[in-house]
């Protein structure tokens, strides 16, 4: 059985810096078999490996019928993400993984999808989005409400404007700060809510960030008499093994990196929100 | 079962060492070291705490001397059996990194040799099993502690002293081993009754010299452990608490003891079940290669919780809450029963002595058992 603790050699053949603080490392495993063989789900993610400094979870981007591509994109926060900020094209990196338990993506087939994401949050969810405008006809009408604290934090804005253009597709997007030219809502992202258009009984919510965020769009979502199980959060807590043997991100009894980073709302009600968990 | 016990003289557990480290095995066995009975290597059974006992209550271990012939009348000191299995910092791997830019990995996986234990307590057993639950789940199997699990003997002896911080009667563990060793003694004046559960632990006892039992001698050492599982004073409910403390998680208690907890993390360190570890990384001076390394953490720290800019648990309350709403409460779901097997360390070992039971008790209400 492969040792779950040892990274496996990936090179970085492309890097590209999506904002001040967020750039994406395209990678291919060194070994061809391994990069042949990898598999993951999105919202899955990996540990990223840097040589003298140590490693970091990190959400993987990229579609994953896309054998080519195994983006993780990172924002510069602390010691090794700094450091992974700093590699150029060509230069190598551990990974190992996946971990963790993605989105509900097959069950969100035939259904209308709302995709929150707030912060710079957006990653883990940026993988589901192109999941599902990949294969458009297999869901509902599709929702994607992105907030950013400052309108210069928003990255992939082609990205958004393609999304836009796919039918039944609503983008909608909001900054608690915006500048001048800024086409869209300024405020929090609540206030984009009353636009949102799902049948409330057929829908499937999908979210990533801060807590406090998320805490808001469930109460919204159950208050539209959304049922708890389709509400799904990806959560965040401090990781070493990704294996769920480390303890970090214990979430009562849950390990958020084995058992999560993905839960369903009903599988985390008693805990969400209280603080200190 | 009394057919399958056998009397064997005090004499024979030197025979018993000879035989274990004949077939290979590193003995480790309990002894006095600065004051406190732990476990460490063991060729001679003159290294046994013969004749000591100790005395425990909350925050206090002192030993004494006694006029005993026996080698294990005394309960469990600081050490449990973790640190053989589970080591207190490892290696895990090691990364070199050519001129090219290209690293090497290699697995620092361990390959020890055989290690006998020898006078392991029923309460540390019941925690071995707890702790082979947390890292040999059936899909990530940790292959550091597999490694040392898979060489391990284990020579259990039955309790015939509880400390006054012992509560494993309560939680179901103790004082009898009832599984998960290879072989059992009962200390008894004048020699042992062993009995073996594995094939491995029949065969050995079937290399010593040992006589049928008498049946006043099984009902001494049956005695005995009653005589154990009596003197316990404290004690926990064995039913899931997990309810009960999740429904109290702004009980005006959490920051009483958080008035008096130091979030030293000792509790932590002395628990035989509490699994948390921190991972870092520690690259050679010389630049020649980095090794990446595991080492006990606790949630008592600043450092447990923290992601980004935002720690979890800021405060002692929320720490000491962890700690015991998983200890007592969310552990059953993890792994269908409490992480506490009663072993009263974190009681002993607490430099303020705060006393589990009492906090349990008092966070779940007067009548816990009801």
């Amino acid at each position: 059985m492969p040792n779950p603790y040892l990274p496996y050699e990936a090179k970085i053949i492309e890097r590209i810096q999506e904002s001040p603080t967020l750039f994406t490392l395209r990678l291919r495993f060194t070994d061809p078999v391994i990069h042949k063989d990898f598999r993951f789900e999105p919202g899955q993610f990996n540990m990223l490996y840097l040589y003298g400094v140590g490693e970091v979870p990190i959400s993987i981007v990229s579609d994953p019928q896309d054998e080519h591509m195994l983006d993780h994109t990172i924002r510069t926060v602390g010691r090794v993400t700094r450091g992974l900020a700093a590699l150029k094209e060509g230069d190598r990196i551990g990974v190992r993984g996946p971990f963790g338990r993605g989105w509900p993506l097959a069950h969100a087939e035939q259904h209308d999808v709302v995709v929150v994401t707030g912060g710079l949050g957006c990653a883990p969810v940026v993988s589901v989005i192109h999941y599902m405008m990949r294969r458009r006809e297999r869901f509902g009408l599709i929702n994607i409400v992105q907030g950013v604290k400052h309108s210069s934090d928003f990255i992939w804005k082609e990205r958004y404007d393609q999304w836009r253009k796919a039918p039944d597709t609503e983008v909608l997007v909001a900054a608690d700060a915006g500048e001048s030219l800024w086409p869209w809502h300024v405020g929090p992202v609540t206030g984009l809510f009353d636009d949102l258009k799902f049948d409330k009984d057929r829908v499937i919510i999908m979210m990533c960030g801060p807590e406090g965020m998320m805490r808001v769009v469930v109460k919204y979502m159950l208050a539209q008499g959304v049922d708890e199980s389709a509400i799904w959060l990806s959560m965040e807590r401090d990781m070493h093994c990704g294996i769920g043997h480390c303890g970090h991100c214990q979430y009562g009894g849950k390990f958020v990196c084995r058992d999560g980073p993905v839960f369903c709302y009903k599988e985390i009600v008693d805990l969400f929100g209280v603080k200190g968990f | 079962m009394s057919h399958s016990f056998y009397y064997m003289a005090r004499d024979q557990l030197q025979a018993l060492i000879n035989e274990l480290r004949a077939r290979g095995y590193q003995c480790i066995g309990p002894q006095v070291r600065d004051g406190a009975i732990v476990y460490d290597s063991l060729a001679d059974c003159t290294q046994l705490p013969r004749g000591i006992s100790e005395h425990q209550s909350p925050g206090r271990y002192v030993l004494s001397e006694n006029n005993s012939q026996r080698y294990f009348s005394w309960a469990n000191g600081p050490q449990a059996i973790k640190p053989y299995v589970f080591a207190p910092r490892e290696s895990l791997w090691r990364c070199e990194k050519d001129n090219t830019g290209q690293l090497r990995f290699t697995d620092l996986k361990p390959a020890p040799g055989p290690v006998a234990i020898i006078g392991v307590r029923a309460c540390d057993l019941a925690a071995l099993y707890i702790q082979d639950k947390h890292f040999l789940q059936e899909e990530k199997k940790d292959p550091y502690y597999l490694a040392r699990r898979q060489k391990l003997f284990l020579v259990a002896v039955n309790c015939t002293h509880a400390a006054d911080t012992c509560f494993c009667a309560s939680t179901g563990d103790g004082p009898r081993a009832s599984y998960g060793y290879d072989i059992v003694l009962s200390e008894l004046d004048d020699g042992f009754l062993a009995h073996g559960l594995s094939d491995k632990g029949l065969e050995l006892i079937k290399q010593l010299s040992t006589s049928p039992p008498t049946e006043t001698q099984l009902q001494q050492a049956d005695e005995e452990i009653q005589h154990a599982a009596r003197r316990q004073t404290r004690r926990l409910p064995s039913r899931n608490l997990k309810q009960a403390l999740f429904n109290n998680l702004e009980h005006p208690r959490w920051e009483e003891v958080a008035k008096r907890c130091l979030a030293c993390g000792n509790c932590t360190s002395v628990c035989p079940t509490c699994f948390c570890h921190a991972e870092d990384e520690e690259p050679a001076l010389d630049g020649s290669g980095s090794e990446y390394f595991r080492q006990w953490d606790s949630c008592f720290t600043q450092g447990h919780s923290y992601i980004h800019g935002i720690t979890i648990r800021s405060t002692t309350a929320q720490r000491y809450r962890q700690w015991l709403t998983h200890k007592l409460g969310s552990w059953h779901d993890q792994y269908g029963r409490s992480g506490c097997v009663g072993c009263g360390r974190c009681i002993t070992w607490c430099p303020v002595g705060i006393d589990i039971t009492e906090e349990a008790a008092a966070i779940c209400g007067e009548n816990i058992d009801a």
